[in-house]
């Protein structure tokens, strides 16, 4: 049976330090509203690029590579979590288990070497 | 500590709770204090290294300079734009500064003086610190401005692309250490190097681990040469180009956290956290936290160094840097350390 019990301070933790970074945000702005800084205006509302009014919506397009190095992530975190397990059984599992490890690297290896070849990791 | 508490009169939950709020006070009270203090440490140090000053006229040496920005940020306004999503605006700070904080939660200050001792540590560090990405990229996603948006793109894909490597890293670690627990890998490497010298560091397998993962961390807190999040020529401020006052604030306060947090891995997983350098019995005289701060000051010297003196990474470099160099040598120490773990200890 795990011991859950050393889990409740982090959440204790949790309750805190959201209740110190909610306050940090919304009481400088109560206290701008008593001070009278709170002074919002049109133009002083509107969002900053550079001087100019924006010309086209921000969220229009973006490089398609920063899809292609989130997806690469998932596949290289994916693999660090099943490295994790065996990395503290090392022990246990012996050379069988050093042997199998080597595989599925080898099986990555050979499709980082893939990917490398297409050029996703290019950022040209 | 809920002994004390206890000899107050309480029953057992009471104390147990109140000892642990004061722990969490503990804890993320001076955390601030010293991010307050070391942003000014840092300009002190850019100041020196550029034959100047630095800040020197509020308070004796200037050292009241961080509490008196603090004040400025907090009387100003804050500023919603008009354009962006209000609530995301406001809730992207708050949670990038509660990441920040709950971090700590893990990190062993002396033996046995953790708040939350769990036995997988090291990955409860590496889940926290990737919800950091989320903070940012919200913040350019709400703020519905173009130079937010595109530094808030580049952060996230500059944060995940070093997680990779470090999480390889820390595998090579906990290989050697064979756990995850914070205090049992401090404890592993007491007398790791010829019975004398405390930490990983020392050992020639790991020693380029900790070179990368040195520069790898540089690069997850995107400070310099990898701040490219924050190219003033390019992006303006980056993703908090459209905050102000407090919020504006708790990114720097939130990065700081995470430089600081960043510096205490180093000093915890290769430098034998709040062990002595040396396993010389004068040494342990000196209590374990102040070894432990001592090394995290030593590695913020070096952050603070790095930024002062090495000129900025192109995206591109970076990139390469992260995909083409730390991973592949990461995954192939894994393989190394891995197999000589087999042959020296397991085989």
């Amino acid at each position: 049976m795990v011991d859950l019990s050393q889990y409740l301070p982090i959440l204790i933790f949790l309750g805190i330090a959201l209740g110190i970074s909610v306050l940090f945000v919304f009481l400088p702005m109560g206290v701008s509203r008593l001070t009278g800084a709170h002074n919002p205006t049109a133009e002083k509302l509107s969002e900053y690029e550079c001087g100019f009014p924006a010309f086209e919506d921000s969220r229009s397009q973006f490089d398609v590579r920063f899809y292609l190095v989130a997806i690469l992530f998932i596949i290289f975190d994916l693999e660090a979590a099943f490295l994790f397990p065996w990395a503290v059984s090392l022990d246990m599992t012996g050379w069988p288990g050093w042997i199998t490890m080597m595989v599925f690297l080898g099986e990555l290896g050979i499709g980082l070497a893939y990917a490398w070849k297409k050029g996703a990791l290019e950022w040209e | 500590m809920s002994e004390t508490f206890q000899t107050w009169g309480l029953t057992y939950e009471w104390a147990w709770f109140l000892a642990t709020v004061a722990g969490i006070l503990l804890i993320a009270l001076p955390l601030m204090l010293a991010v307050a203090m070391i942003i000014y440490a840092d300009r002190k140090i850019w100041a020196a290294m550029a034959l100047r000053k630095g800040p020197n006229v509020v308070g004796p040496f200037g050292l009241l300079q961080s509490f008196a920005d603090g004040l400025k940020v907090f009387l100003q306004e804050t500023i919603v734009p008009s354009a962006a999503n209000k609530g995301l605006f406001l809730i992207a700070p708050i949670i990038t500064f509660t990441v920040a904080l709950l971090a700590w939660a893990v990190i062993p200050f002396n033996s046995g003086a953790v708040l939350a001792d769990i036995n997988v540590g090291l990955l409860y560090v590496l889940a926290i610190s990737s919800l950091g990405v989320y903070g940012v990229v919200i913040a350019g996603w709400a703020s519905n401005s173009k130079y937010p948006f595109f530094s808030a793109m580049r952060a996230a894909a500059q944060m995940i692309s070093y997680e990779v490597s470090i999480g390889f890293i820390l595998i090579c670690v906990v290989l050697y250490a064979n756990s995850f627990n914070m205090n049992a890998i401090v404890e592993a490497q007491r007398g790791h190097g010829l019975g004398l010298v405390n930490g990983y560091w020392f050992n020639l397998l790991l020693f380029p681990l900790w070179v990368m993962f040195l520069i790898s961390s540089l690069a997850e807190t995107a400070r310099a040469p990898f701040d490219l999040t924050e190219a003033e020529s390019e992006l303006v401020a980056g993703y908090q180009t459209e905050y102000s006052s407090m919020a504006f604030a708790l990114y720097w306060l939130g990065e700081y956290a995470n430089v600081l947090l960043m510096c205490a891995l180093n000093a915890v997983l290769f430098f034998g956290g709040w062990l002595p350098p040396l396993e010389l019995e004068i040494l342990y005289w000196v209590p374990g936290w102040l070894w432990l701060f001592a090394k995290i000051f030593f590695f913020f010297f070096i952050f603070s160094w790095v930024k002062a003196t090495v000129p900025r990474y192109r995206y591109d470099q970076l990139m390469r840097l992260g995909w083409k160099v730390f991973l592949p040598l990461s995954l192939m120490f894994v393989v190394l350390v891995s197999g000589w773990l087999m042959f020296t200890r397991y085989g």
